[in-house]
């Protein structure tokens, strides 16, 4: 029963309190554009990565690219590169860097940067069009990141 | 503006995909001649781009372009279309003694056709005051120095009705918005604006209708941004949008702090956005979804 309780305690403080080995937004070290580490410092789930990345709420990556191995995903968008065999083009260190901030990597690009949370004009509180209340938080966090990667590296033709 | 259409092609050759096919799907081949209670009336919804536009687009196309089939056809018949319920609307406020001492519209301008061609040329500087104008800013200044009232909300019903009767006045007139003389500080600040790149999202104007219009967002089939088509029935919100207020629908969507519906910024984006459409007629009330 105590070890239950604690256990519960435990579980609850990591919900509220980052893991000591996640990389905050400012923190992440990218080398031309890629980054190594996990920003979690976990492995990815490329089961929610794919929820993800069809949400719009969260990545919407299916909004600008579309994805042959998503099929009933409808109304895949077309402004961006399809990630069919993704996976073969870049490696890991790299497709996290350009999920985390394309900008890195593709000077100028369309792409919004899903873990940053400085240097932008006019930002706002999520899609109210109202100016934020307090810190701005990344579009997706560490370990969503993580698991849109991981979701990538399955792309392989 | 060259350097950023240069860094995106880059980028999109970086990822070695050709920017070819789909990337560039057409805008709807089709003419919109409307059947109206005077006969037929044909609308130039396709032209060459006004010089100034040069190097950044060489044809504008109307919206209407962008739409189905379905909404495409709505808007060649008054009959079937739904922002005439607005005009009419907006025609009997205009009749309508409202003024603090029986004003009306009427009263001092006669019929609505007296307004013929102030569409086709707002936003404009009005040349008494020197202050850029928006429809809505004249109509607010008769609201409160002629009528005694307090001013119409910005993007109220009241004011989108009288907008969509003095719009359809033009209808079938050519947009020809001034870009120079007093114009030119405000076209400026507008035309940066349309480049900037907002929010969270970090999207501009241009990122969408200018580098990327004809191709899908989701199911969104981008346009060129166009405004002549303003104010619009947009089947989505089953009613009547300004320029104004789709400019804070838009913005809001980069994830942004937007800017006020008839603030400074806004009132030089429209006058800019609707000098990008020189050329196209005006559609009176245009249907979108």
């Amino acid at each position: 029963m105590h070890r239950q309780l604690w256990l519960a305690s435990v579980v609850a403080l990591s919900a509220v309190t980052p893991a000591v080995s996640e990389t905050a937004p400012a923190a992440v070290a990218y080398e031309e554009g890629a980054v190594a580490q996990s920003l979690s410092g976990q492995p990815g789930d490329p089961e929610s990565g794919a929820k993800i990345m069809t949400t719009n709420a969260l990545g919407n990556c299916v909004a600008c690219h579309q994805i042959a191995a998503m099929p009933d995903v409808p109304f895949q968008g077309d402004i961006a590169p399809p990630l069919d065999g993704v996976a073969d083009r870049y490696d890991e260190a790299h497709l996290r860097g350009i999920v985390a901030n394309a900008k890195m990597t593709f000077d100028g690009t369309f792409m919004p940067a899903f873990y940053k949370t400085t240097g932008f004009v006019r930002p706002g509180n999520a899609y109210t069009g109202k100016a934020p209340e307090g810190e701005l938080a990344p579009i997706l966090t560490a370990q969503q990141i993580e698991d849109v990667v991981a979701y990538l590296l399955t792309l392989k033709e | 503006m060259m350097h950023r259409k240069f860094t995106s092609r880059l980028a999109a050759t970086a990822l070695g995909i050709a920017l070819s096919g789909a990337a560039f799907a057409e805008p709807v081949e089709d003419t919109l001649t409307i059947e109206t209670d005077d006969g037929e009336i044909t609308l130039v919804t396709q032209a060459p781009a006004p010089a100034h536009l040069e190097g950044a687009l060489k044809t504008i196309y109307s919206g209407w372009h962008f739409r189905e089939d379905d909404t495409r056809g709505m808007q060649k018949d008054d009959f079937d279309n739904p922002g005439m319920v607005f005009v009419d609307r907006g025609m009997d406020s205009w009749n309508a003694a409202q003024g603090a001492n029986g004003e009306s519209c009427a009263g001092c301008h006669q019929g609505p056709e007296s307004m013929a061609g102030l569409r086709a040329v707002m936003p404009r500087v009005d040349a008494k005051t020197g202050s850029l104008m928006i429809m809505e800013d004249y109509i607010n200044g008769c609201v409160t120095e002629r009528m005694g009232l307090e001013a119409w909300g910005v993007t109220s019903n009241k004011m989108k009705d009288m907008l969509a009767l003095i719009s359809m006045q033009s209808r079938g007139e050519v947009v020809n918005v001034a870009v120079d003389g007093p114009a030119a500080p405000f076209y400026e600040k507008g035309k940066e604006i349309y480049y900037t790149r907002y929010g969270q999202l970090e999207m501009s104007c241009a990122n969408c209708h200018e580098d990327n219009y004809g191709n899908f967002i989701r199911a969104d089939h981008l346009s060129q941004g166009q405004v002549s088509g303003f104010p619009v029935y947009r089947l989505k919100d089953a009613g009547l949008v300004s320029a104004q207020q789709r400019f804070v629908g838009c913005v809001r969507d980069t994830r942004a702090e937007t800017f006020k519906a008839g603030s400074d910024e806004f009132k030089a984006l429209e006058l800019y956005v609707a000098s990008r459409g020189n050329g196209l007629s005006v559609e009176g009330v245009g249907v979108r979804h």
